[in-house]
């Protein structure tokens, strides 16, 4: 198997597709770890973990705290409300003040594209991307990865659609670079104004056509539609989204039998995706949330504990 | 006293001497160019070896003052610009107060005057307080020295106001400048939109968004018959427009920068907002078509746009950082090393777009050529001289330059501004 010799996890766009293997494979066995009555493993002991989350966030920072927890690392959270942030300092001034503390890894998130690559560039610390303004969400595309490998044993040669907001979506990027090197076919789905400028250069399809997706497809990603791109005027109502490019079940008629539904959470039920079919036989969201945990403590632990073994 | 350039291979807008001359400056005027000349009393230059160019114009920078005094001051900026070469900029009015009175106007020649190295003539705005509402008294502003009007940083989006801009603006007979951009499409942008936005996940500005304010005040021009000079010029499809309405003979004028003929969008994806620029850098194709746009004259002139920030400021990630770069110092280098050494412009067009151009569009009768009686304004430049930018080399008060490390050809040597030598190497 490769080594990994990657010092930050900033975006899918830059590992190569044996990295993204050894994290799957990583994954793999730690995802037997929180099955135990007592879990926790020592591998990240004495080891300190920042939660930098400049963007709410419940469940990534939830899953990323749990994943260091179970490794033995210690964390700590910060975000704007209980810091120095709203008062001004700058992002490279926060990220200097954690690392003169003598952190080992700093996760964050930040409504800003490029914000973690920054920080890379400047500080020692490993730098975990968990989410930057609409660029990449490396780990939640590890974990979706991870989750089709396990439901249908491969990546390579599935059709995987991804439907909704693509404009806005660090989900549907991350994945759209994961998918495309494991030798997934990827064609994106959603209404023209959230479709962003050449993105068939990139290597994937584009369809306004969600029904001939669906009729294809291995698996069906569903995007969040977030309130805010009503604001904006993107879209004529949520009515009408709801009705063309919203998931449910008679639409899904002519799925194949054992298609894969996911959905990155929080759902908005009866919008992107029925509650049927969010609840049903093909929806496998709660195992991405499992799964996300495993891949996590996959990434931190070829981050920060493989340097003593060497 | 009397200055005297000797061995000076002069190039002019029409033609590139073959054979050294001298010039001899007296009184801030160029008294006389003849094949030798003697003059004991004279302090002497020389020339050998080097080109002698009119002093270059730029008819777009931001120096800032009054109100930001800690990113350039017309001090710092007049330095600066003697430095790069040039011995007349225009500065606009985005200042805090906005140059939208007299009085601003006046303090700011007062104050160039006191600094007294290169000419600093006043952009006034195109409306009070460039809010795109009401139009600002041009008529005192043109008395009071402004030579064109602008609300650059802002367009003036209302077609109304901007028709009524046109009529009043001919009648006063000042050129109006136009910051060309539909505000609604480029709300919270950038970078240019295309597939380095859509990778980065970086909110795009697109090309269309100047080009339409390109295409509606050239359908003004013609309708209203008065005069329009393009800011910045970044897109191919705007140089389309533009040579379509010069083809009619409209009396449009553009300017472009060097940044916008020497670097693409692809500068973006290191995430260095040093690279955050208004209009923004845009695409391969984009960069193509305004080195030609210069070539053919499409694009009358080149501007730096030189728009200091701090490093705090642009510290702030691409999001928040505002946009702009300083360019006063690295333009001659840039053009040269882009357009000049691969002999795509001749250095007669070299002359004639960053001097001889803008002297013509503001009226400077007496500049944009190295000829007796005209002013001496003159710029000394080492063509081969080969360099490489570094922060700690600007004289500008600011350093958010994205060509910090490129290696450059071409510097200036020496700059003359009324008959007084106002920077030498």
């Amino acid at each position: 198997m490769s080594q990994w010799t990657k010092h930050d996890l900033l975006g899918l766009d830059d590992l190569t597709k044996e990295e993204i293997e050894l994290v799957l494979e990583t994954a793999k066995s730690f995802k037997e770890v929180s099955t135990r009555d007592v879990k926790k493993v020592p591998a990240l002991r004495g080891k300190t973990i920042v939660l930098l989350f400049f963007e709410a966030s419940t469940r990534t920072r939830t899953s990323f705290e749990l994943a260091a927890k179970r490794l033995s690392a210690d964390t700590i959270n910060i975000s704007p409300s209980t810091s120095a942030i709203s008062k001004g300092e700058s992002i490279l001034d926060t990220g200097k003040n954690l690392e003169a503390m003598n952190v080992d890894a700093i996760i964050v998130r930040h409504s800003s594209s490029g914000v973690p690559k920054i920080l890379s560039d400047n500080l020692k610390a490993s730098i975990i991307n968990a989410g930057d303004g609409c660029r990449e969400h490396p780990t939640q595309a590890l974990l979706d990865l991870f989750t089709i490998k396990e439901k249908l044993g491969r990546i390579e040669g599935l059709n995987v659609g991804i439907v909704g907001d693509i404009l806005h979506s660090r989900v549907a990027r991350s994945n759209i670079w994961g998918l495309k090197k494991m030798g997934a076919n990827v064609t994106v789905c959603g209404p023209s104004t959230l479709m962003p400028r050449g993105i068939e250069e990139c290597g994937v399809k584009v369809s306004h056509n969600l029904s001939e997706v669906i009729k294809t497809s291995d698996v069906l990603m569903v995007l969040r539609l977030q309130l805010e791109r009503m604001q904006d005027k993107f879209l004529p109502s949520v009515r009408e989204y709801a009705k063309i490019f919203g998931v449910n079940k008679e639409k899904l008629k002519h799925a194949k039998k054992d298609i894969v539904i996911m959905h990155p959470g929080p759902t908005n039920r009866g919008v992107e995706l029925s509650a049927e079919v969010a609840d049903g036989e093909y929806s496998v969201i709660l195992d991405q949330v499992t799964n996300g945990i495993a891949v996590r403590m996959a990434t931190l632990y070829l981050l920060l504990g493989t340097k003593e073994g060497n | 006293m009397s200055l005297l350039i000797k061995n000076a291979m002069i190039v002019n807008p029409d033609k590139a001497g073959k054979n050294s001359q001298d010039i001899l400056i007296e009184k801030g005027l160029i008294k006389k160019i003849e094949s030798s000349i003697k003059d004991s009393a004279a302090q002497t230059i020389d020339a050998k070896g080097f080109l002698v160019m009119p002093g270059l114009i730029d008819m777009h920078v931001h120096f800032r003052e009054p109100g930001q005094e800690h990113k350039e001051t017309i001090e710092s900026g007049s330095k600066a610009a003697a430095k790069g070469g040039f011995t007349t900029v225009m500065c606009m009015p985005n200042t805090s107060p906005v140059i939208d009175n007299k009085s601003i106007v006046e303090s700011i020649i007062k104050e160039a005057k006191r600094v007294g190295l290169v000419n600093v003539i006043p952009v006034g705005a195109i409306t009070k307080g460039l809010k795109g509402e009401e139009l600002t008294e041009m008529f005192e502003l043109k008395a009071s020295g402004c030579l064109a009007l602008s609300d650059d940083g802002r367009c003036v989006t209302n077609s109304r106001l901007m028709r009524l801009a046109f009529e009043y603006a001919k009648m006063v007979d000042i050129l109006l400048i136009q910051h060309c951009e539909d505000h609604c499409m480029t709300h919270q942008a950038v970078m240019n939109e295309g597939l380095n936005s859509t990778i980065l996940g970086l909110r795009g500005w697109p090309a269309a968004a100047e080009s339409i304010i390109v295409g509606r005040d050239i359908e003004l021009a013609q309708y209203l018959g008065g005069r329009i000079h393009f800011a910045h010029i970044s897109s191919a499809r705007s140089v389309e427009l533009i040579r379509q309405a010069k083809a009619q003979g409209l009396l449009v004028t553009a300017e472009a920068c060097p940044h916008h003929f020497s670097l693409t969008d692809d500068e973006l994806k290191s995430f260095n907002s040093n690279a955050k620029v208004n209009p923004p850098l845009r695409a391969k194709e984009d960069v193509k078509a305004i080195k030609e746009a210069i070539k053919e004259g499409i694009i009358d002139c080149i501007a730096t746009d030189h728009a200091p920030h701090t490093r705090e400021d642009k510290e702030l990630g691409l999001d928040h950082a505002p946009c702009g770069m300083i360019g006063l110092e690295t333009a001659v280098g840039l053009t040269i090393s882009e357009l000049a050494k691969s002999k795509m412009l001749s250095w007669s067009q070299m002359v004639e777009r960053m001097s001889s151009a803008p002297a013509k569009i503001l009226g400077l009768k007496l500049k944009g050529e190295i000829k007796e009686g005209f002013d001496a304004d003159i710029v000394i430049i080492d063509p081969n001289k080969e360099w490489i930018v570094s922060e700690n080399d600007f004289v500008s008060k600011s350093i958010n330059s994205p060509f910090v490390g490129r290696r450059l050809n071409g510097k200036v040597e020496t700059t003359i501004c009324n008959g007084k030598v106002v920077y030498q190497a």
